[in-house]
């Protein structure tokens, strides 16, 4: 267990060293959400309240949606690719830890300095310029942890799925891009999935995408509440475990099957 | 002259590389259909919500959505600098271009093409063609070439603002996160800029020119002549600021002493 907790820190350390370039990333995503403010500001063009959310709503939902991701992404799939590309691979696989466990770990050191040196005073910068509607409620506060923690293992086994199947094509660069795309989409990143039309939900309602970003965000922006939120919580816990198995198992046949190429 | 059958000999060598792993070619450009029908399926969206943005209807907005495409799609095959400063400030692949006797900037370009992009440009001109045919669009005969030179500028702005960044890692010697987030700010040069507040929208049309490559020159087209003069700065404003990132590259390129090893 010692070793994944030195992971984190390693990962955090290393995202400090860089950490100038930050700044300048808190301001581009401050305009991002601005931006956004703007346009859905037109799309509401005075309308009350669209599928149940408000403009203030909205604008919190969409600022909320952006900072999480900050949280959430992470590029360990590319850096599988890498090292699977480049042959480093069969090092890790020798090494006495878990590769995918390790991965994980450090994914979420990225994620946890970015949540401090980013994301909160993101998030503050942001709630400064714009309206915004915080809730006062603890057990908001405490579900929508809760909820960007099972946001962020769910995008990292997507992540860690893609990256193993860098195995078997050798060479996965439009996969990966073709992930996230799906993934900033069917999470409800760029569109909360209520403002879908019908027959589109029934079918998101399948992936695990939504547990992505859209039931954090909902959460924080009271879209959910109670029950509901309990519910969106749930959903998101079974969609971690669900992912467990296809990843074991392609696991197992990946390095089964493994080719270097090169290196 | 040299340049050119140099353009030619990438493009054959890149041909090569990528057929060799086939799959994933094809993985690539539906990747990038993909983000581009996500783009349109966000406008698609929010027009079941609302009749109007602002005064610009559904089809309008698609229609500038079409002609930012073309545009992006070039840049994107010929711009993928996005992590210029990984490969080749970082890991000293500098080096090894410097030594050859053709420009940096062109060599890097050539390095890292990216031509599968160029699909988008058809994706582009068939959103245009449909949403132009909905709203009644005349073609004129100035309108093909006044396209085309549009389009270049519109490159030309991109084009600028990404080798501006990439010369910052010249200077500072961090790894920039700022490339890809950029990209993102592109997006919004596909909007009306006038729903925009005026901080934002000076940002898009004076500083980062985004709006010079979807709105405004898309604007001439779709007749909104209180833009127009916006719309035929676009090639100006494309060549000043891709000039300025030629020079700022070349004092950068003047400054780099080289990686560790």
């Amino acid at each position: 267990m010692d070793k994944y907790i030195e992971m984190i820190r390693i990962r955090f350390l290393m995202m400090l060293a860089y950490r100038t370039n930050y700044y300048t990333g808190i301001l581009i995503y401050s305009i991002n959400i601005g931006a956004y403010y703007f346009l859905w500001n037109a799309i509401y063009g005075g309308k009350s309240e669209i599928e149940g959310l408000s403009a203030v709503q909205m604008t919190t939902y969409v600022a909320v949606a952006w900072m999480a991701r900050a949280f959430y992404f992470n590029n360990i799939d590319r850096e599988m690719a890498t090292e699977i590309k480049e042959g480093k691979v069969a090092v890790e696989l020798i090494r006495p830890y878990s590769y995918l466990g390790m991965k994980t770990m450090q994914g979420l050191g990225e994620g946890i300095f970015r949540l401090f040196f980013f994301s909160v005073p993101g998030m503050v910068i942001v709630a400064l310029l714009f309206p915004m509607e915080f809730s006062a409620d603890a057990a908001t506060w405490g579900f929508f942890a809760i909820s960007i923690v099972l946001s962020f293992f769910i995008n990292t086994q997507l992540n860690l799925l893609t990256g193993i199947t860098t195995f078997f094509l050798y060479n996965n660069t439009g996969l990966i891009r073709a992930k996230r795309v799906l993934i900033d989409l069917f999470s409800g990143l760029l569109l909360p999935i209520s403002f879908f039309p019908g027959w589109a939900q029934e079918f998101m309602r399948f992936l695990p995408f939504q547990g992505i970003s859209y039931i954090p965000s909902m959460i924080f922006t009271n879209g959910f509440t109670g029950s509901q939120a309990v519910e969106g919580l749930m959903l998101q816990a079974v969609w971690v475990l669900i992912l467990v198995i296809p990843i074991q198992v392609l696991w197992v046949i990946a390095k089964k099957q493994l080719i270097i190429q090169g290196g | 002259m040299f340049y050119i059958s140099m353009f030619f000999q990438y493009v054959a060598q890149y041909m090569k590389t990528r057929l060799e792993y086939r799959a994933d070619l094809i993985v690539e450009i539906f990747s990038d259909l993909l983000f581009q029908a996500v783009n349109l399926i966000f406008i698609l969206v929010v027009f079941d919500h609302t009749e109007f943005l602002n005064g610009w209807s559904r089809d309008e907005i698609i229609f500038i959505y079409g002609f930012f495409l073309v545009p992006f799609a070039l840049f994107s095959s010929f711009f993928n600098i996005w992590d210029f400063n990984e490969r080749y400030i970082v890991k000293g692949e500098l080096d090894r271009i410097l030594t050859r006797p053709i420009h940096s900037l062109f060599q890097i370009i050539l390095e890292r093409m990216e031509l599968e992009s160029l699909f988008g440009a058809v994706t582009g001109l068939a959103v245009m063609f449909y949403a132009g045919s909905r709203l009644g669009l005349e073609v004129s005969w100035t309108d093909p070439l006044l396209f085309v030179v549009f389009v270049l500028g519109g490159v030309l702005v991109y084009a600028g603002i990404f080798v501006m960044i990439a010369c910052i890692s010249f200077w500072a010697d961090a790894r920039t996160s700022i490339m890809p987030m950029m990209y993102n700010i592109g997006n919004y040069g596909r909007y009306p800029v006038d729903i925009y507040n005026n901080v934002i929208r000076f940002v898009l049309t004076w500083i980062l020119p985004f709006a010079f490559v979807g709105v405004y020159p898309a604007a001439y087209f779709l007749g909104r002549d209180e833009w127009y003069g916006y719309s035929f700065l676009t090639p100006v404003i494309g060549l000043v600021f891709f000039s300025l990132s030629v020079f700022i590259w070349n004092e950068g390129v003047k400054r780099y002493r080289g990686a560790g090893n």
